[in-house]
């Protein structure tokens, strides 16, 4: 287990050192900021001024040099559009992409393992193939183009809910969030059920397999011929079973969810860490950029050293480190 | 010497009929592959069916721009599906737009099978180090998501069609690695392999002319849903202003441009170009879902 830990640590550093120096070079290599942070009429010593204020002028491998011993302190440059530590905007957008991502798995759980149950109770009745395609559809369905139609039918349609942004927040427990306010929960709602969809389909899927291998083993069978109800062998035996893999899955989904916000928010303007890279991009507002993706690799590594952490928790036969 | 020449010619054909009795017994994926077809027709003949080209500024007029579907001008030009901001007819510039898709999305499967079969085949029959550092990679690769190892790239190369592409078969290859590595080491270790290595072929011989079309059902069923997955890609990455550039619209870009628009009312800019991008997606995934269950060992009959 020490051994494991200690090869995933080395494993790390060397990755996050590797995407740093492509990050580094691949933004640094490429446009000049000063050219588009001055407006057009400055003047030539303006120019030399900001680019020594912004280090440009120094050799590459020396801005290297200091952009990676700053990122060791937690300094990934500063912002060249809003002026503020890049790690600082990133972190303060945070709370908000993971409340969508979090609601939105909250809703494919809620919807999608009902679904995929009746399905799996039921294989090849009508509503079965029906759920069955339209999970297809699910996967199917272009997520930018999904978040579009949302908006036309209940924004511009209806007009019943708010097309962008995050609305009012309050405090609930000295977070800041949605939830908190009625306006909150109203913003909440579509681009929620945008980023949600794709995971629906997955639990859908999910569960009505789950649900046809579990019914006919021999657990269920001894239920029933002791006289338990249908009601408490799903509601209790086969749910708790089937319970277990469909949230480990879905854990591990959390990271793929985040990545996908970055689509739901550019629509939505939610103020999350993924419209911010996205408008970074645009903005060409190096820092951040870099920041975004040194985080981002980070966070992935995160998770999926947890993940495998939570395999050999979850199923003894998954052995750490070596080779099986 | 003689058996080794003829058994693969005897049996190429009865190896797919039997696949293709069994994939129309579902009407569903029938129609799926019809729609398929046709798309690909669309896309193949697009210039010649639009009614305009509408990235020739000659055919296009200014004051026709922002006309809902099944308008006729006084001039007699009819717009079945409406036309844009810039008095481009929809439907010629979803053919242009299919047309983009597609291509990109099969360039991008095409060159991430050959990337993943060489790779994914050469660990199984080398096998050691080569290829556990080869798994390695794959594990890591298929530990980011799609969207945002795709994302990272373009962040870092600007846009542009060949740029998109790349990023498309670096994220995508690992899956077909990762399949056919797991078919090679069941057939590696079978007769017709040892046969070929005592008849002294070459090892590349070996992988890419015995082993390779014995490992192919894996790779057909994952290669279908990663076309499907890559026009998605980069109808997103397009969306998002990363993937194509405006002089190459794909359907994502139309949409984008529909986005703009949409909230004064002009819905048929960004929906039609969506639906189109729907069906093909879908059709395509029927077809996947299909070919995986027959061309599944385990449902064999």
């Amino acid at each position: 287990m020490a051994v494991f830990l200690l090869r995933r640590f080395l494993q790390t550093l060397a990755v996050l050192l590797l995407v740093s120096l492509v990050v580094f070079l691949g933004l640094y290599a490429i446009g000049n900021p000063a050219e588009i942070l001055l407006p057009d009429d400055a003047t030539a010593a303006e120019r030399d001024a900001a680019i020594r204020a912004l280090g440009l002028d120094k050799p590459i491998w020396v801005q290297y040099g200091v952009f990676l011993g700053n990122a060791l302190t937690g300094d990934l440059g500063t912002s060249f559009v809003y002026n503020t530590p890049s790690i600082t905007l990133i972190l303060q957008r945070f709370p908000a992409t993971l409340e969508l991502a979090l609601s939105a798995l909250l809703i494919a759980i809620f919807i999608g393992a009902p679904l995929g149950l009746y399905a799996g109770l039921k294989p090849g009745t009508r509503l079965d193939r029906a759920i069955v395609t339209g999970s297809i559809l699910g996967f199917s369905l272009p997520n930018f183009w999904q978040g579009l139609m949302l908006i036309l039918i209940f924004s511009i349609g209806l007009g019943w809910l708010p097309s962008s942004g995050r609305g009012e927040t309050g405090m609930i427990f000295g977070i800041e969030t949605s939830f908190a306010t009625w306006d909150g929960i109203r913003h909440l709602v579509l681009p929620a059920t945008n980023l949600a969809l794709f995971k629906l389909a997955l639990v859908i899927r999910l569960t009505r397999a789950q649900v046809r291998e579990t019914m006919p083993l021999d657990f269920v069978k001894f239920a029933r011929a002791k006289g338990v109800s249908e009601t408490r062998i799903l509601g209790v035996h086969v749910s708790k079973t089937i319970a277990a893999p469909i949230i480990t899955v879905l854990g591990m989904e959390l990271g793929s969810v985040i990545a996908f916000a970055v689509i739901t928010e550019s629509i939505f303007a939610w103020p999350g860490m993924g419209k911010l890279i996205i408008d970074s991009i645009h903005k060409l507002d190096r820092p951040v950029v870099a920041a975004y993706l040194l985080v981002i690799t980070f966070m992935f590594i995160l998770i999926n050293l947890v993940v495998d952490l939570l395999y050999t928790v979850l199923d003894p036969r998954v052995r750490l480190g070596g080779r099986t | 010497m003689t058996v080794a020449d003829t058994a693969p010619a005897k049996a190429a054909p009865s190896r797919w009929r039997p696949v293709w009795e069994e994939f129309s017994e579902s009407p569903g994926a029938v129609i799926a592959l019809v729609v398929c077809i046709i798309l690909l027709l669309a896309a193949v003949f697009g210039p010649w069916l639009a009614p305009q080209n509408p990235y020739d500024l000659t055919e296009i007029s200014f004051f026709d721009s922002r006309l809902p579907p099944l308008s006729t001008t006084p001039e007699g030009n009819f717009y079945l599906l409406g036309t844009d901001n810039q008095g481009r007819d929809m439907f010629s510039a979803m053919l242009y737009g299919l047309r983009t898709s597609l291509f990109v999305g099969v360039a991008a499967g095409v060159l991430a099978i050959a990337v993943g079969v060489s790779l994914g085949l050469t660990a199984a029959y080398a096998g050691g180090a080569f290829d556990a550092l080869m798994m390695r990679l794959v594990d890591f690769m298929l530990g980011f998501p799609t969207i945002l190892v795709a994302l990272m790239m373009l962040a870092i190369l600007g846009q542009g069609t060949e740029k998109v592409i790349l990023a498309l078969v670096v994220v995508q290859w690992a899956y077909f690695a990762r399949a056919v590595r797991a078919t090679g080491l069941s057939e590696r270790n079978k007769e017709y392999v040892e046969a070929a290595r005592s008849l002294g072929l070459g090892h590349a011989r070996i992988i890419f002319g015995h082993l390779a079309p014995n490992c192919m059902p894996p790779v057909i069923v994952i290669g279908t849903m990663q076309i499907a997955s890559a026009i998605s890609a980069e109808a997103t990455l397009s969306f998002l202003g990363l993937g194509l550039p405006i002089t190459e619209p794909s359907l994502g870009l139309l949409i984008s441009n529909g986005f703009n628009v949409m909230l004064a009312g002009l819905y048929w800019i960004s929906v039609f170009p969506g639906l189109l991008l729907l069906v093909l997606i879908f059709a395509i995934n029927i077809v996947g879902d299909r070919l995986r269950e027959v061309l599944n060992p385990r449902n064999a009959r």
